[in-house]
């Protein structure tokens, strides 16, 4: 999709990103269960990640595409993940 | 599953969630196992066998699904600790069967991975070839079978495509292996090794390597399922969808399975005045036709209902709109403290209870399974139609409120809804007052959509109706004669009173009358307090009940669900009707559902607590209910 135009340029956290920013994940650190979630979901260093729909309400939580997937988490613990341009 | 089951060598099916094992054990075993399209489907393990030509037969398991043997819920710990022959006495699996969905190598690799570094003896079954060949999937079979080190298998689940090699494969791998793995893994004190964030990151790298190596890096996108999310998952649309889904199925299970139910309902009454005709005059045909015929024939009329729902319910699971459900509803469960995966348990409740509570195993926090376990009973189940439906036609005129809308359906839904925001509150004063914590993390997959396998739905349904009928046959038959048998008999004395009914005499009449000052208050008389007795069998029971004993004190005129509102629009006042109405949105008139609860609490505290928190809500509903519409002069 758009992704590639609105990459933020400095790194910035998934869950502060809006429907249609993507990029490159730099980094993933929080909690140590949390992390092993996220990485064992597939959400690491170097995927490709992709905000493709923001829920209703106030758009938390978000369904993100990475690794070929599409995965629904909530804003808060996207924040774990940092993402990067390019 | 006893030890001596284990100790034969077996098979074992393992994968990411949805990934299709279930379909697989089906396919290889005929079994009629619960398939749906989102993860978390299965929570037990199933067992079965696989019969070849030849007498050879192997034992298979079906395991839930999961992403890490690092288990984070309950179904996922299943899989552990038969993996790791934790908890359970016996051997593990002789062969593991991983599945990967095809579509999805790129995440669902990382479990085949893990599981050979432990060392399992395996084979890889890719799945879904038919959707991943759609999705222009190339890939080389023969370098991915070198590179991990096992072999591949290519397969349709659904299609029953490719599973001959498998099955082969499985008995040869099967009848040569000695018992490998149990020494490796002494039950105590064991933990996991190499489960690490490090490790995990290998693996990932390590898929990356092998998916390029066998030209399978990137798959085209599913156009379809982004079409369809487009206007499923949008902010305004999303939600407007998810209502108007919800109203559709449960106005329509009202307006649309009267068609079938007349039918029933005529056959029903020929039978019954077949029987008339008949037998003789006396207490045989008394027995037959107001206690079994109007017992069970006024129950048995409302299977149409039944699997109407089951039927919608089944085309929302299998279709992939489940898990986007869920995503819609966080915001809305969040602000009960639960989260969205909470949702999918109490929209399968809808259907039965019971599935829903065992679903509540995939919710990761226990204060949080234990809260969807709690509210689950107030979701609306199938066996509350027959109610619903009986009293809704006695007393609710069936005007036309607005286009489509009529007031019985309009009624309905508000009933659904009146269970549905009950639950949520109730949820809500759970989480505040007893089971404080911090917000829970939700991670869900949103599988890519699939068209609803006809077999998947009509198994669901046959499964559901075979359940139903089983039930009627021996519960509410069983019921219908033993209250016919307490309603007709002792017979009045010589002297009586003519002009008191001759049922008051009766055990049933005693009984119902003992009990009637406790009940009086919400408006009920001494027939729905033997209703409710009976009710406690299964919810639809009190329907039956209500039959037999007004059948036997008019004389056979209860046959059938039309004759039967009739006879409560004659003999109840609304306010009656409605309170009883109310009363089953609330109160917990099922026995099967504590026994499940106390199975999947481990304790007699949850099914005491869910008991008496439910008839005591019910009570006081029911109470305030009763009392507003005499108060507004019903
Ligand atoms: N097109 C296609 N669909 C499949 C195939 N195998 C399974 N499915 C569908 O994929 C979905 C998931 O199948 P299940 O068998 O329930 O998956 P599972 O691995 O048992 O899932 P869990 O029990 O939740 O772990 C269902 O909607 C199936 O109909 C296949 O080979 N091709
Ligand atoms: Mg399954």
């Amino acid at each position: 999709m758009t992704g590639r135009e609105t990459l933020p340029d400095q790194p910035l956290p998934l869950g502060q990103m809006r429907k249609g920013q993507g990029g490159y994940i730099c980094r993933i650190e929080g909690p140590d269960a949390t992390v092993r979630r996220l990485l064992e979901m597939g959400m690491v260093e170097e995927a490709y990640v992709e905000i493709v729909h923001e829920a209703p309400f106030g758009g938390d939580p978000v369904a993100v595409r990475v690794r070929g997937g599409l995965l629904a988490l909530r804003r808060q613990e996207a924040s774990c993940v940092t993402v990067r341009k390019a | 599953m006893s030890v001596s089951e284990l100790s034969q060598p077996y098979v074992a099916l393992v994968g990411s969630p949805n990934s299709g094992k279930t379909s697989l054990f089906n396919a290889l075993t005929g079994g009629r196992q619960r398939v749906g399209n989102y993860p978390g489907v299965t929570v037990e393990r199933k067992e079965g066998s696989i019969e070849r030509p030849g007498g050879h037969r192997l034992k298979i398991l079906d395991l839930p699904g999961t992403y890490t043997l690092d288990a984070n819920t309950l179904d996922e710990a299943v899989t552990r600790d038969v993996l790791l022959t934790r908890k359970i006495e016996g051997a593990p699996p002789d062969l593991l069967v991983a599945v990967a969905d095809a579509t999805n190598l790129e995440r669902s690799l990382s479990l085949v991975l893990e599981l050979k570094d432990l060392g399992f003896p395996m084979v890889l079954v890719l799945n879904m070839m038919d959707l991943a060949r759609n999705r222009g999937l190339e890939i080389d079979l023969e370098v991915l079978a070198r590179e991990l080190g096992i072999p591949v298998f290519p397969v349709v689940a659904v299609k029953k495509e490719g599973l001959d090699p498998l099955l082969e494969e499985m008995l040869r791998r099967v009848g040569e292996r000695p018992r490998p793995l149990v020494q490796a893994f002494p039950e105590s004190a064991w933990t996991l090794p190499r489960h690490g964030a490090e490790e995990v990151r290998a693996r990932f790298r390590e898929i990356d390597r092998i998916l390029k190596l066998a030209n399978a890096a990137h798959l085209k996108p599913a156009r379809w399922t982004d079409r369809i999310d487009r206007a499923v998952l949008h902010p305004l649309w999303g939600s407007l969808l998810l209502v108007a889904i919800l109203t559709f199925v449960f106005q329509s299970i009202f307006n649309w399975a009267s068609y079938p139910m007349d039918l029933i309902e005529r056959g029903i009454g020929l039978i019954s005045e077949g029987l008339r005709a008949l037998l003789p005059q006396g207490w045989l045909q008394n027995l037959l036709v107001d206690g079994v015929l109007a017992g069970v024939g006024s129950v048995v009329v409302f299977l149409p209902q039944i699997l109407m729902i089951f039927f919608f319910i089944l085309l929302l699971e299998d279709s992939g709109y489940m898990a986007r459900a869920a995503f819609l509803m966080d915001r809305q469960m969040g602000r009960v403290g639960l989260h969205g995966r909470a949702f999918i348990p109490l929209l399968s409740s809808f259907a039965c209870a019971i599935p829903g509570i065992m679903a509540a195993r995939t919710i990761e926090n226990p204060r949080d399974r234990l809260t969807t376990i709690l509210i689950s009973p107030l979701m609306a189940c199938s066996a509350r139609l027959p109610v619903y439906t009986l009293l809704i036609s006695a007393f609710i005129p069936n005007r036309v409120v607005w286009g489509p809308f009529r007031l019985q359906g309009l009624v309905m839904l508000g009933l659904y809804a009146l269970g549905l925001v009950t639950g949520l509150i109730v949820a809500w004063v759970f989480k505040k007052a007893v089971f404080r914590g911090p917000t829970p993390t939700f991670l869900l997959e949103l599988p890519t959509y699939k068209w609803p396998s006809l077999r998947n739905v009509l198994i669901g349904m046959w499964e559901r109706a075979r359940l139903f009928l089983r039930r009627a046959g021996t519960v509410i038959l069983a019921v219908s004669v033993v209250i016919w048998f307490l309603s007709s008999y002792p017979k009045p004395p010589a002297d009586a009173d003519p002009g008191r009914p001759a049922i008051t005499y009766s055990l049933a009449g005693r009984i119902g009358h003992a009990i009637e000052p406790a009940i009086r208050p919400i408006g009920f008389d001494w027939s729905i307090g033997i209703g409710l007795l009976t009710g406690m069998a299964a919810r639809e029971v009190i329907v039956g009940t209500l039959a037999t004993v007004y059948s036997v004190e008019d004389g056979g005129a209860a046959v059938g669900e039309d004759a039967l509102g009739r006879i409560l629009q004659r003999r109840w006042s609304l306010a009656t009707g409605l309170s009883l109405l109310v009363y089953f949105v609330f109160a917990m008139q099922c026995f099967s559902t504590l026994a499940v609860v106390r199975r999947e609490t481990n304790s007699w505290k949850w099914p005491a607590v869910l008991f008496l928190y439910l008839t005591g809500l019910a009570y006081l509903a029911s109470f305030l209910t009763y009392r507003l519409a005499l108060y507004l002069g019903a």
